[in-house]
Parts: C-alpha cells; sequence; structure tokens
C-alpha cells in the first residue's frame, strides 16, 4: 500500500510540471498584460511600459521567466499577487475553506440524493418513477448553471424571500473564523442566529453546485445499478430468502458503488474547480470567483498558483479515490 | 411423505415476439429424503420449472398450476413475506455457477452468517460457530481461516462447497441444486455428487438433481424424471429407466451416452429442442423421433400410467404391446 502511495505521488511530478506549464504560458496567451490593465483606460506612454516591465521582470526572455517561476514554486514561493501584493499561499489558503466548504455540501447533496434515486430508478426499471427520474437528471444535467442559478434565485430569493440573494452569511454578524467553515464558524461564535443565517446561505449554492453531480450520480447508480441486479448472485441473495430491500440495499448496491465512487470522485475535481460559475453568481468569496477576477486583471501570479494549487487538490482527491477502491473492492485490494 | 407437489404446471415468459412457453403442464412429486434427478437438454425447462418453486423468476414470467406445495405450505397463494421465510430456510437452491453466484464484495463467512442471522436470529458467536461447523461438514479445510476469503480467492470447487453450505445452513427439508457440477472439472465434480449424497444422508433432506448429465443420474438419484421441450415427457426410479425406457427420447439419450456405445460413432439425437417459433403440432419430440408417424404428428400424446413411466408417447418402448407386435 505504502510502495502504490509512493508510486502515485512519484507519477504528480510530471503533471505537476505539465500544470504550471500551461498555467504559465495560457495566461499569457491572452491579449493585454498585467501593466496595461493597471495603467487603465489612460493608457501608459512606451517609455513607461519598459520601465514597468524591466522592473517586473517582463523584458527577458519568456524561458527565463518560466525557470524563475519554476524554481521558486519547487521552493514553496508562488510570487505574491499584483494587485494586493500579498503572497499569492496566502491569499489560496484564505479563500479556500470557503470553496471547500461549499463543495463539501454540494458533494453531500449529491450523493445523499443521488444515490437512493438512482437505486430506486433501478428496482422499478421501465416505470413512471423511472423515467420522471432520468429525464430529469437529463434536464438537471445539460442545463447551463448560470440560468439554473437564476431561476432559483428569482423563485426562491425574489419572490418566496425563503433564502437570501449572495454572499456566506449576513452582514450582522461578525466573528472569528478559525476553521474558515462558516457553518462550524458560526455555531462556535454562540451568536444568535449566526449559525441559520450561515445555512441559508449555503441552500442555493449547494443546489446549483450540485445539481450537475447529482445528475451524473444517479444517472450511473441506475446503470451499475441495472447491471448488477442481473447478476447470479442476486439470485443467490434471493434464494437465501432476503427482502428487496436487503437484496438491492445491500447486495446490489454493495457491488454498484464500485463504478459508482469512480463518478463520485471525478465530481469532486470538478467541483474544487468548477465552482466558479457558481461563487460568481452568488457572490461567494472562493477561489473560483478569486481566479476569475484575477483572470481579468492579468494577476499572473495569482492566476498561476492558483491553477496549480487547484490542480494539486484534484490530484490529492483523486488519489484518495484510488485508495478508496481498495476498501470497496476486494478484488484490488489483495492481490 | 410428499415433500414437494407440484400438479399442472406452466411458464410463460413474456418476450418481445409474444409468449413463450418455458414449462407446460408439467406434474412432480419429491419425497423426503429422496433424492430425485430432473434431466433433459438445454431449454427442457428444468431450471424453469425448480426457480417457480423458489420464486426466483424473472417479472417477465407468469406461472399457473393447479397445485404448488411445498410441507404443506400453498405456494401459489403464499405472499411474498411468507414466502421468504421458506425460502433459504426450508427450501434451498444451489446453482450452476459457483464463482459467479456468490457475491464477489463479502467474504464468504458473511454471507453464510447473513443466512443465519436473517433465518435463525442466531447471535454473533453462535453464528461464527455454526459457519465452522457448516464448513466442516462441506470438507472446507481449515474453516476458521477460510471464513474470512473473498469469493475470488477461492477455487471453483470450494465456492461451491460454501454455496452448499450456505444453502443447508438452516438445515432445509429440501434442497435443489441446478447443474451443481457443471461448471466444475470431473475428479471435483464426483466429490461434490458424493458430498451431497452423504448430507442427504446424514441430514434426511430431500434432494433435486437438475443435471443434462446421465452419468450424474445413474450415479446418485434415486428417481429420475426425464424433461424435454418444458413437459415431463417420463419418470422412473432409476434402475428401471436405465434398463427399460419407454420414451423414445430417454431411450435415444442413453444411447448416446459413452459408455453404452456399441458402435465406434457415438450415436446422437438429430437436430435441437424446439423453440419458440418451431413448436410442432402433435408430440413435440416427433421431428426428431424415429418411430414417429403421422398420428404423433398430428395429434399430442398424454401422460401413460406409471406402469409405463408415465411417458408421454403413443407408442412407448419396452412395454408388453410393442413386444407382442
Amino acid at each position: 500500500m505504502l510502495n502504490y502511495v509512493l508510486g502515485r505521488l512519484l507519477t504528480f511530478i510530471p503533471t505537476f510540471v505539465g500544470v504550471t506549464l500551461i498555467s504559465f504560458s495560457f495566461i499569457r496567451a491572452l491579449p493585454g498584460d498585467p501593466i496595461q490593465v493597471m495603467a487603465g483606460e489612460r493608457g501608459i506612454s512606451d517609455e513607461r511600459y519598459a520601465e514597468l516591465a524591466k522592473q517586473f521582470g517582463y523584458d527577458r526572455p519568456i524561458y527565463v521567466q518560466f525557470w524563475e517561476y519554476l524554481t521558486g514554486v519547487l521552493q514553496g514561493d508562488l510570487g505574491n499577487s499584483f494587485v494586493t501584493k500579498r503572497p499569492v499561499w496566502d491569499e489560496f489558503f484564505a479563500l479556500f475553506p470557503a470553496t471547500l466548504e461549499l463543495s463539501i455540501c454540494a458533494m453531500i447533496f449529491a450523493v445523499l440524493l443521488g444515490l437512493p434515486a438512482g437505486v430506486i430508478a433501478a428496482v422499478n426499471r421501465g416505470k413512471f418513477f423511472d423515467r420522471a427520474l432520468m429525464s430529469t437528471a437529463l434536464v438537471g444535467y445539460s442545463m447551463p448553471i448560470f440560468w439554473w442559478a437564476l431561476l432559483l434565485i428569482i423563485v426562491f430569493s425574489g419572490n418566496l424571500q425563503w433564502t437570501p440573494v449572495s454572499g456566506r452569511i449576513d452582514l450582522l454578524y461578525y466573528f472569528p473564523d478559525p476553521t474558515g467553515f462558516m457553518i462550524i464558524d458560526s455555531l462556535a461564535s454562540g451568536q444568535k442566529g449566526a449559525f441559520t443565517s450561515a445555512l441559508r446561505h449555503l441552500i442555493l449554492p449547494t443546489v446549483v453546485l450540485g445539481t450537475i453531480p447529482l445528475a451524473v450520480i444517479a444517472r450511473q447508480t441506475r446503470s451499475a445499478m441495472l447491471e448488477v441486479l442481473g447478476e447470479d448472485y442476486i439470485r443467490t441473495a434471493r434464494a437465501k430468502g432476503m427482502s428487496p430491500l436487503r437484496v438491492n440495499g445491500v447486495h446490489a448496491l454493495r457491488n454498484a458503488l464500485i463504478p459508482v465512487v469512480t463518478v463520485i470522485g471525478l465530481s469532486v475535481g470538478t467541483l474544487l474547480a468548477g465552482a466558479i460559475l457558481t461563487e460568481t453568481i452568488f457572490s461567494w468569496p472562493g477561489i473560483g470567483k478569486w481566479m476569475v477576477d484575477s483572470i481579468f486583471r492579468r494577476d499572473y501570479p495569482v492566476v498561476q498558483g492558483g491553477l496549480l494549487l487547484i490542480a494539486v487538490m484534484v490530484m490529492i482527491v483523486n488519489l484518495t479515490v484510488d485508495m478508496l477502491y481498495g476498501v470497496i473492492n476486494p478484488k484490488i485490494r489483495k492481490r | 411423505m410428499t415433500l414437494l407437489r407440484i400438479r399442472n404446471l406452466s411458464v410463460d415468459f413474456a418476450t418481445a415476439t409474444g409468449k413463450f412457453r418455458a414449462v407446460d403442464g408439467v406434474d412432480q412429486d419429491v419425497n423426503n429424503s429422496e433424492i430425485l434427478a430432473i434431466v433433459g437438454e438445454s431449454g427442457s425447462g428444468k431450471s424453469v420449472s425448480m426457480l417457480a418453486v423458489m420464486g426466483l423468476l424473472p417479472w417477465t414470467a407468469t406461472v399457473t398450476a393447479d397445485e404448488l406445495s411445498f410441507d404443506g405450505h400453498d405456494l401459489l397463494t403464499m405472499d411474498q413475506r411468507a414466502r421468504r421465510k421458506i425460502v433459504g430456510n426450508d427450501l434451498a437452491m444451489i446453482f450452476q455457477e459457483p464463482m459467479s453466484s456468490l457475491n464477489p464484495c463479502f467474504t464468504v463467512g458473511w454471507q453464510i452468517r447473513e443466512a443465519l442471522r436473517v433465518h435463525l436470529g442466531m447471535g454473533r458467536r453462535e453464528r461464527q460457530a455454526r459457519a465452522i461447523e457448516l464448513f466442516e461438514q462441506v470438507g472446507i479445510p481449515d474453516p476458521e481461516k477460510r471464513l474470512s476469503a473473498f469469493p475470488h480467492q477461492m477455487s471453483g470447487g470450494m465456492n461451491q462447497r460454501v454455496m452448499i453450505a450456505m444453502a443447508i445452513a438452516c438445515k432445509p427439508k429440501l434442497l435443489i441444486a441446478d447443474e451443481p457440477t457443471t461448471a466444475l472439472d470431473v475428479t471435483i465434480q464426483a466429490q461434490i455428487l458424493d458430498l451431497l449424497a452423504s448430507l442427504r444422508d446424514e441430514t434426511g433432506m430431500g434432494l433435486v438433481l437438475i443435471t443434462h448429465d446421465m452419468g450424474v443420474v445413474a450415479e446418485t438419484a434415486e428417481r429420475v424424471s426425464v424433461q424435454y421441450a418444458g413437459q415431463k415427457i417420463e419418470e422412473q426410479p432409476v434402475v428401471p429407466l436405465f434398463e427399460t425406457p419407454h420414451h423414445p427420447y430417454t431411450s435415444a439419450l442413453l444411447d448416446a451416452l459413452p459408455e453404452r456405445a456399441t458402435e465406434k460413432r457415438l450415436p446422437t439425437i438429430p437436430g435441437v429442442v424446439p423453440g419458440q417459433f418451431d413448436r410442432p403440432a402433435g408430440c413435440l419430440f416427433s421431428p426428431r423421433c424415429k418411430f414417429a408417424n403421422a398420428k404423433c404428428k398430428a395429434e399430442t400424446p398424454l401422460a401413460l400410467g406409471s406402469d409405463l413411466g408415465y411417458a408421454r408417447c403413443f407408442y412407448p418402448l419396452n412395454s408388453d404391446e410393442r413386444a407382442a407386435s
């Protein structure tokens, strides 16, 4: 097991270098640069531009810049933001808990609804529930996320006034955030109503972010269950006189989980990285919104460092999921 | 005493191209502690009729019968919950493919203990002790260690022993074995059959052995029922069946045994079992029967008396009538 983990960690190295290279070159491929953005509409004289470029080191050949960046990264220095002048590292970890909180909630939402829905659909194959669920899932999967978010905001925040429109908590509340997770910190602060407020702010972003994973998980669970339900060992379980609940929920689901966990793992990766739209719409102060803002500002270090850290997070999640396989699938465990 | 009593059992499958009758008017009795073999080619409905008894057919199947009773319980009118108390408990079944019939995600011990917990409500220690006892009974060496193995870590023969241990866990009154040795190699086949026969001797349970192997029948069974295209066409105790088969199909099956071949070339039965679209009028075996005449192809023969092995044939073999003519 240790060898396996170490082997997997070794494969991180080329991915790591690749992601660094891609993030470094893509942001530079965009028209404009930080100096022009800073100068704004007033423009800037050529002399002043050359002076600033020299100051930031942009006058040197691109491969020298990349090499410097790479050596810096390997020493744990992701550089400082052009805009805030703070280290990218600090900014990332100040904002990451918000994204993590939202992603975890979205994932819990997707799994808690998706798994049972998929199982029930498979067991009632071809009946009304199955058809209704699968068409809903298709709609959920195909719907543009920003449009879905706006619809929910119009109905639940606008018309019904049940949930707030944006942010993580009402402005009334202020308390220290040792964990960075608003629902935990609000509970720990002991302020009346803080927790409820945090929870209410979470609902819509969670639903929006969790919709696609929910659809994917439900569909994957259904098809995995359908495959498993035709297996001989399901007949054996029924021949043992087990109830349908036990046959479907224990004997079948346990086997169907193997492919479903793969999908869940992949979804976690996309959630961490893909919260960008959701965070932007709901003004959720996470890394997604931070990345978008930085791209508009051509804040090279932030975009590069942020992408790199997100990639590392996704790699760690995937490694964890791969290790989980052994727990779920005994055939992989002991070979 | 009759343990399982089946009268006029039919099973229809709804298919995309219409109804398909897999079992057609089968009568069958199984007595306490007897070994009944049901033989027939693939597609003769032998497994389906027993799956109907177990209630394990898919939803596309419709089961009809005049009587279907087990140990005094009417299986036709019984609700599912009550039936599940019998199935896996007093009435157990093992299958053809031991490797795929065990759940790959759970240890074999877990799968055995599950039956003990659900049906007998045993405690944890009691279950473990009984599981070890069962493994010893079916001849699995080092039971304590093997109980924590997964099915993929054991051989096919060992897995079939696990299946048998699981099936007899609750001391069933009747065990249905659906081609239990087909997927195993020959030496293991003999071991499994010996095991089943000796378990019958020890526990006094009835045993239904579904097979297409006449060799297995000769070695193990006491009474034999021959099925063809969903119908029971003959039934006799094993010795008379081998000596004086009455139905031409039984006779042809016996002639096809390598041990009985007199010529260099092994005799075969030409053609295949009729399916959904080529079901003949009259006697179902008539297209392949060397004795068939116009009457056989036009009229459906009914089962004859017990002296002629309930043969569904107008011209039974080894009868006094035919001997005289």
